[in-house]
């Protein structure tokens, strides 16, 4: 379990580190909390030829809240997400989903933009950004690009992003005081990979009825993903038991979730479906 | 003996844990030695096969690389690894090569050795290698066992390797003339131990001296240096084997492995110090394996629930060769199902068969949490049935305190039985109940839905073996300062062996603790050692100090009636001193001067029986299948307690691992024998946070006859009855679905699939 020979470069601007993934063609590896890469290289999974260090690019690591939204730069940790007390109510669900991320040593170290390249589709921060309708702002060679995340992701570890470009920040829509949330994930101890999660928010209309509702699941596919079925369920009703059975129902109906060795896929399944179920009442009761 | 038994029964605090704690110990990762080299093993990349070629010249090429070993280089015949507990005739073309020569047989079984100066220079070399190998039908399943039609040996020419027919009574007869019987198919998960750290080695080759020596493996080092001194050709007084600090054994670690041969051997090939530690993924694919068992079992009853027999078929699966103490599953999977129950008849055949697995080993509790499993599970489903109390159904079958000695089945095969030694069941089965409240919290929970989920309750009665023979030596030897050095051949796997032999020493010398040293786990403390195993340190290690200590006393007074001019029946040891008549005196460290030391032995040929009841109250989320451990209450009687906080620890930690291995660990094979849980992402271990609420009471009301302590082997049974409680419980749980368990682990998609397929079909959809 020692890493396979590799070079290393530790550049001081993001224009370095992506000259330096655009001149191995592909072989060149970023890394930054090494969370995901380093089990990766132990396991020898891959051996890339150069791995880039992006410790010394600056400005990649705050959180800004404003009017417009907020923005987290790609080296943003788990930790400060935790640790900011503004998000509390500027966005309590990126706090909580945060919050499931694998143990306090993993958080210390894992960052947003390394979560979100790595793609596990069990992951919270892919999972969160494509519920949330985040924007992804990657640069590379031939510019910079701004990917919604519904977009971003392609198969498990599997994104739209070239091989010479980085992530460098995610941003969020603005969250309103009086949304409706709620986000459940299943794990068969804490801390572990979920073996399925749910995130849903609505907000209330003048009638008290929801409007705009995002359902948003993990562990439950291929990739993080909506489900429009269960959104349809919810939006325009007063999110009674009815409603959340329909909005339930419907989410089973919308997931293709994996059979693997710790679940099948109908277990999967009748999971999300309970998950948003109990999800729904917390928000309902928030 | 006016100050005997100060210290035995005393809950003394382990004295291992102020070193340890401070970051003093000496694991295996912590010892080096000058010039150290790294090995790292290339193992089989498929379950069966025949090698073709090897071709290590690029990994020869690296450099950095020391040396690249196969069977070539080791050389023809390649030793194998001894099996040290019921070997046969039968069972010797079985044993492992300690590396593959010519066929591969599971995947991980070491196939080239590299030898470099460090580790990833190792890791680089094993990438280097190129492997031919032509892959052969693998044999992963029960089916492809029996079947028989790809064959791990085809000398053999089958893949069962061992029988053990467990016979009492007239079984058949029994259930011919039974007012109920009741027939169930029981299956129990490949699962093993995993430590707090890797085995590991670190061997030394001295030229000049011809001498070995080698540390790490804890447990048996004196049957360790035995196979090393065959397969290297060396006599056994050239071989050191000594044992690192280890974060826990239970049963698994310092059992011989290939990696026992290899290390040394490149020692001495290379003329280097090598160290080798193995990587948890190692760990998962080739450390013994235990556990994977297929049970159909059968119960016949009179009307009254008194049961009249047990029969039934076992299947346990060995892996792809017999280790050391492999056929210790089988067998007690045969000989123990009757647990701690008064069952005239019985009639159980088990088989043991090769696979294209990791090969299996003992592992704490073995083949007894499997049989306790069935037991139980047939005990709860035939109280129920009957319409008895499943509190009272046990009560009723429990052996009495006037049976004992109580016959065990015979093993027909062995010709060998047991018999348990002593105790009162029915005691500790009321006092658990007591504990946990048992009646009260039927009323207020058992099959109750309550806040979203079912509750249940669950019970098991269970019996420990212990104190293995055929006998274990210590020898004392009186230093120049007064203090006694005592040398034991028990080794220490976590299990606080230091604390608990220093009780036992310092009462039997009659001297304060502080004035013991207690060395273990060497071939060089005593002439002959046993290690620790079967739960046998305190009654054999402790038992030879007991017996030691007596012929020590006798020395120091015959050393001081010679000083004294008197008898030495006339001399008392006490304070530190010497005391004859007329007020002469000496210091035990004046005493000294002359040498005294005095090494015995303690033999034995029976087993002690440790026993108890546990109980459990759990709650079960019919959506997700998720079980919480709510509560667990474990009442054991131990004989004679030493101490109890270390025996209460190891019950509780005990039933932890119990839990892990009844819901979340479970090694899994694929078709093609690949392992696919060869992380601790997919390997997954109990942590501390995931079953909090566990309270162990031990007694010692009942002394065992057959030692002079009166104590029994304990510390290892917490996880006999895990199982069995586990499934009880929630079978208890689900009553009104109808369900009954009857394969572990316990996941949460295995119990929301028993439900789901029980709701009526709109319901479920």
């Amino acid at each position: 379990m020692k890493l396979p020979p590799f070079e290393y470069a530790c550049p001081a601007t993001l224009d370095e580190a992506i000259a330096l993934l655009a001149s191995r063609d592909g072989d060149a590896k970023a890394i930054s909390g090494g969370q995901s890469l380093m089990p990766i290289l132990a396991f020898r999974l891959a051996s890339p030829s150069l791995l880039v260090d992006l410790k010394k690019l600056k400005g990649l690591d705050q959180i800004k809240i404003d009017a417009s939204g907020i923005t987290l730069g790609a080296k943003v940790s788990w930790r400060q997400i935790e640790d900011d007390k503004r998000l509390a109510t500027a966005h309590p669900l990126l706090q909580e989903m945060i919050s499931h991320v694998a143990h306090y040593q993993i958080r210390n170290r894992g960052t947003v933009g390394g979560s979100i390249a790595h793609a596990d589709p069990a992951a919270e921060m892919p999972g969160f950004s494509v519920t949330c309708d985040a924007k992804i702002v990657v640069k590379g060679s031939s510019g910079e690009r701004i990917i919604p995340a519904g977009e971003f992701f392609e198969g498990p570890l599997m994104t739209v992003l070239e091989a010479d470009e980085l992530i460098t920040e995610i941003r969020l829509p603005p969250w309103p005081a009086a949304r409706r949330w709620g986000m459940l994930e299943f794990a068969r101890r804490r801390g572990d990979f979920a073996m399925g999660g749910v995130a849903v928010f609505y907000d209330l209309d003048a009638q008290g009825r929801a409007v705009d509702a995002h359902v948003g699941v993990i562990g439950a596919g291929s990739i993080p993903h909506r489900v429009p079925g269960a959104e349809a369920a919810i939006n325009g009703t007063t999110v009674d038991e009815t409603a959340i059975l329909a909005a339930a129902k419907a989410a089973a109906a919308g997931v293709e979730p994996l059979t693997d060795i710790h679940a099948s896929a109908a277990y999967r399944r009748n999971l999300i479906s309970v998950l948003l179920e109990r999800a729904l009442r917390a928000a309902v009761a928030r | 003996m006016s100050k005997a038994n100060r210290f035995v029964g005393s809950p003394v605090e382990r004295l291992e844990d102020l070193r340890l704690l401070r970051g003093r110990g000496r694991f295996v990762d912590d010892l080096t030695a000058e010039g150290v080299l790294n090995a790292v093993i290339l193992r089989s990349p498929v379950a069966h096969g025949i090698i073709k070629g090897i071709d290590t010249s690029a990994a020869l090429a690296i450099p950095g690389v020391v040396a690249v070993l196969t069977a070539e280089e080791i050389g023809r015949p390649v030793p194998t690894i001894p099996i040290r507990l019921f070997a046969s005739k039968l069972t010797e073309p079985l044993e492992q090569p300690c590396i593959a020569d010519r066929k591969v047989r599971y995947v991980g079984e070491p196939v080239v050795l590299v030898i470099a100066e460090s580790q990833a220079i190792a890791e680089d070399a094993c990438d280097a290698v190129v492997l031919d190998i032509e892959t052969l039908p693998p044999v992963v399943t029960r089916e492809a066992a029996e079947k028989g039609q790809s064959l791990l040996f085809d000398e053999l020419g089958t893949n069962r390797c061992a029988r053990f027919t467990a016979i009492k009574g007239d079984a058949d007869d029994a259930f011919r003339n039974a007012a109920y019987r009741r027939r169930e198919r029981f299956g129990v998960h490949r699962h093993t131990a995993v430590f707090m750290e890797g085995r590991g080695l670190l061997a030394e080759w001295f030229e000049e001296e011809g001498k070995l020596v080698v540390q790490g493996g804890a447990k048996v080092p004196f049957a360790t240096r035995k196979a090393l001194s065959k397969q290297m050709n060396l006599p056994e007084d050239k071989i050191e084997v000594h044992e690192a600090d280890t974060g826990g054994g239970f049963g698994s670690r310092g059992e011989f492995y290939p990696e026992d041969f290899l290390i040394p051997f490149a020692a001495r090939y290379v003329g280097k110090p090598i160290k080798w530690v193995e990587d948890r993924r190692e760990h998962l694919a080739c450390s013994n394996h235990s556990r994977e068992t297929e049970v159909e079992a059968e119960i016949a009853c009179d009307k009254n629930g008194m049961v009249l027999g047990l029969r039934g078929t076992a299947f346990v699966d060995s892996g792809a060769y017999v280790r050391t103490n492999g056929l210790i599953n089988p067998r007690n999977v045969s000989q123990f199902m009757s647990g701690p129950y008064h069952v005239p008849n019985i009639n159980i055949v088990t088989d043991f068969y090769l696979s294209n697995k990791g090969p299996v080993g003992t592992y704490r509790g073995p083949g007894r949490y499997e049989t306790d499993y069935v037991r139980e599970r047939l005990f709860d489903m035939a109280a129920n049935d009957l319409g008895i109390d499943r509190v009272e159904f046990r009560r009723r079958n429990l052996v009495r305190e006037d049976q004992m000695p109580y016959q065990l089945p015979q093993i027909v095969e062995t010709k060998s039985g047991d018999e348990l030694d002593s105790g009162n069941y029915e005691v500790t089965l009321d006092q658990c109940l007591a504990e946990f409240k048992w009646a009260e919290k039927v009323e207020k929970y058992d099959g109750k839905l309550i806040d979203g989920r079912y509750h249940g309750l669950g019970l098991h009665c269970f019996i420990e073996g212990g104190a293995a023979g055929p006998k274990e030596n210590a020898r004392l030897v009186l230093e120049k300062s007064g203090n006694v050095s005592v040398y034991v051949g028990s080794s220490q796997v976590g299990q606080g062996v230091v604390t608990v032999l220093t009780q036992i020493a310092a009462d039997a010398l009659e001297m304060p603790m502080d004035k013991i040293a207690i060395f273990h786990g060497s071939t060089t403390g005593t002439k002959e050692g046993f290690g620790s195993f079967h739960s046998r340190s305190t009654v054999m290690g402790g038992s030879a100090i007991v017996v030691a200590a007596a012929s020590l006393q006798k020395l120091m007074r015959e050393a001081a009636g010679r000083r004294f001019n008197c008898a030495p029946g006339e001399v008392t040891l006490e304070d530190g001193k010497a005391q004859g008549p007329g007020g002469k005196s000496l210091t035990f460290a004046e005493l000294a001067e002359e040498d005294i030391s005095i090494e015995e032995s303690f033999f034995n040929h029976k087993h002690t029986w440790a026993y108890g009841t546990h109980a459990t109250h759990i709650a079960v989320d019919p959506q997700t299948g998720q079980v919480e451990v709510l509560e667990y209450v474990a009442v054991e009687d131990v004989g004679r307690m030493v101490n109890p906080l270390t025996l209460g620890g190891q019950a509780v930690g005990a039933i932890v691992q119990g839990l892990g291995g009844t819901f979340l660990e479970h090694l899994i094979y694929d078709g093609e024998g690949q392992l696919l849980t060869g992380t601790f992402a997919d390997y997954l271990l109990p942590t501390a946070g995931d079953f909090p609420r566990i309270r162990a009471i031990m007694t010692g009301n009942y002394p065992s006859p057959i030692n002079p302590l009166g104590v029994k082997g304990a510390g290892e049974g917490g996880i006999i009855p895990v199982g069995g409680i586990m499934a009880n419980a929630i079978a208890s749980a689900l009553r009104s679905f109808n369900v009954q368990p009857l394969e572990l682990p316990l996941s949460p998609p295995r119990i929301w699939k028993l439900i789901d397929d029980a709701r009526p079909a709109e319901a479920a959809e």
